[in-house]
């Protein structure tokens, strides 16, 4: 490989924009930047590509592509609704992976003056992780999308099976390594597919966002892997970077959602993961009408609303921001309690409800709002369940058993709008359903929302 | 480039890659994965490279496949993030108006 040293250099300073890019994400201030200068170091690192010398034949096409796939890529993250945007970034990775694993087969196609062992593995691992994150991403996809359930999916015996194929894997992963033959790694290909869509398929509710982010820390993983296959090095920083930082991000979701890791991963493999939800309780809870929801609220002093997982299904946020406003207008002090997972992943509820108009300064941070509860009259709950649920502050053997949850139990006052007494995603019953000084109101979030909406314009 | 160097640069960026991300709020958990993402679209280069020296049909079929997905993932994640960030910028401006 003869790299110039000035386009060497030049990737250097990409790898640097990379690095401080990923730096600049990680705080609110600066994130905007952030992207600006990780798109800016992207796009020196391509176009430099074309003029360092290195042979290029057909151009046509690679530009062709180039465009193509831009204009797809643009035109989808632009069109997408900020509620589908998890699983948006989802496919995103995963065409990423794909792309390193189509890259690794031609170089094992390509492969000529007898390449080291090293090359081999390389390029073996390359197609195995890049694999597994593209068919991982696309059942993820499936899930979020609501293609398909879901719900944790358990084959029968599918643990065994999911076994199986990882020792098929690994069999023809160092079958390859030994004796590289193409047969070998179009089966090696297919059988890290299937992985791929083994792994994710029995992962349910709330641990979807913790496989996207580790099936993304795997494709920079995998594109790192194509680094070594391709001589590149900035492919392999940027890939290591990926991997390490989604690594370690992974770690962090897990743990801001009460779910060790350990318990994702594992999970996967036995299907207990979160989310077994069963049938309803049959105990007695109070339900109520959307006008007595609307009396409660507006002659409250203080209200507090909790806006969850439902809000966001439902297409609520403009509706719920418009019962603020009613709210506040009668002298009523409104704010927002942001659960940090409320949504569907970290962060993804501030992102809505900033797109609904919602003045970033009545979002309120758990840790924040935390100890207004006891002064508050009414709590609205809107489509959440397990970061409201007591049990697990108190029971031990609830799944969620040390998630830090909004204590809306010390409010004077409790109204849940659920589409039914069916219990959230951590599948276990939720005690503060039952408090007598909690009402229920059942419906689509939207819907309850605008009865109550009607009403309160009527008082 | 030897092994050694590459394992090397590797090791390295390991702790990087820890360390920048080491202090991020959950607020940003989402945004930070997107852009994460769209970094590891650079895969894009290397889609090129592979096409630029594809011999046969087969390879050139995949490369350019390789290509289109890596495209794809650098320009999208990009453009995903951005939006996603958007949407916090200009409430700010808002809510300094609702204090004053």
């Amino acid at each position: 490989m003869s790299t110039p040293t000035w386009a060497q250099l030049t990737n250097l300073g990409v790898a640097v924009l990379f690095i401080l890019s990923l730096k600049a994400l990680s705080s609110p201030k600066t994130a905007r930047l952030g992207t600006l200068v990780g798109a800016v170091g992207a796009a020196v690192a391509t176009i430099i590509l074309f003029f360092t010398g290195i042979e290029l034949d057909n151009l046509a096409v690679i530009i062709a592509m180039i465009i193509i796939g831009s204009v797809i890529g643009a035109v989808s993250a632009r069109r997408v609704k900020m509620t589908a945007m998890p699983q948006m970034v989802a496919l995103f990775n995963g065409v990423g992976g794909g792309a390193a694993g189509l890259i690794a087969v031609v170089e094992f196609l390509h492969a000529k003056d007898d390449p080291t062992l090293l090359f081999w593995i390389f390029t073996v691992l390359t197609v195995i992780i890049g694999s597994v994150a593209f068919s991982g991403s696309i059942v993820t996809y499936l899930k979020l999308q609501e293609i398909m359930t879901t719900r944790p999916v358990v084959l029968p015996a599918g643990k065994w099976v999911t076994i199986l194929v990882a020792v098929a894997v690994a069999v023809f992963a160092i079958w390859g390594i030994i004796d590289p033959q193409f047969w070998i790694i179009l089966i090696l290909l297919v059988l890290s597919l299937v992985f791929g869509v083994l792994f994710v398929l029995p992962v349910g509710g709330a641990d979807v966002p913790i496989v996207i982010s580790l099936l993304n820390a795997l494709t920079g993983l995998a594109v790192a892997a194509s680094g070594y296959v391709l001589n590149n090095v900035l492919l392999l920083i940027a890939g290591t970077l990926v991997g390490a930082s989604g690594t370690l991000l992974t770690m962090m979701m897990a743990k801001a959602m009460g779910r060790p890791l350990t318990a994702t991963l594992f999970g996967a493999f036995s299907g207990t993961t979160a989310g077994s939800a069963g049938p309803g309780s049959d105990r007695p809870v109070r339900s109520s009408s959307p006008q007595d929801v609307a009396i409660m609220l507006g002659y409250a002093d203080k209200v507090i609303l909790v806006p969850g997982y439902g809000l966001a299904v439902a297409q609520a946020q403009s509706t719920l921001r418009e019962l603020a406003d009613l709210l506040a207008e009668r002298g009523i002090d409104v704010d927002y309690a942001i659960h940090p997972v409320a949504g569907r992943m970290p962060g993804h509820m501030n992102v809505l409800l900033a797109e609904a108009n919602v003045p970033y300064e009545q979002l309120k941070e758990m840790d924040e709002i935390n100890p207004e509860f006891p002064s508050t009259d009414v709590v609205l709950v809107v489509g959440a369940n397990d970061v409201v649920n007591p049990a697990a502050r108190t029971d031990q053997s609830a799944p969620i058993h040390g998630m830090p949850i909004l204590d809306v139990d010390t409010a004077g006052q409790v109204v849940f709008l659920k589409r039914s007494m069916r219990p959230g995603f951590a599948g276990i019953e939720n005690e503060l359903l039952f408090d007598p000084k909690t009402t229920l109101l059942f419906g689509d979030a939207k819907e309850s929302l605008t009865k109550v909406v009607a009403s309160l314009k009527a008082l | 480039m030897d092994g050694v160097t590459l394992l090397t640069i590797f090791i390295l960026s390991i702790f990087v890659g820890f360390e920048v991300v080491s202090k991020v709020s959950a607020v940003l958990h989402t945004p930070l994965m997107s852009g994460a993402n769209a970094i590891h679209g650079i895969v894009l280069i290397g889609g090129i490279i592979v096409t630029g020296a594809a011999d046969t049909p087969l390879e050139l079929i995949l490369g350019a496949l390789a290509v289109l997905l890596g495209a794809i993932n650098l320009v999208g994640g990009f453009v995903v993030t951005d939006r996603m960030l958007e949407m916090f910028k200009p409430k700010k401006a808002t809510a300094k108006d609702g204090e004053a």
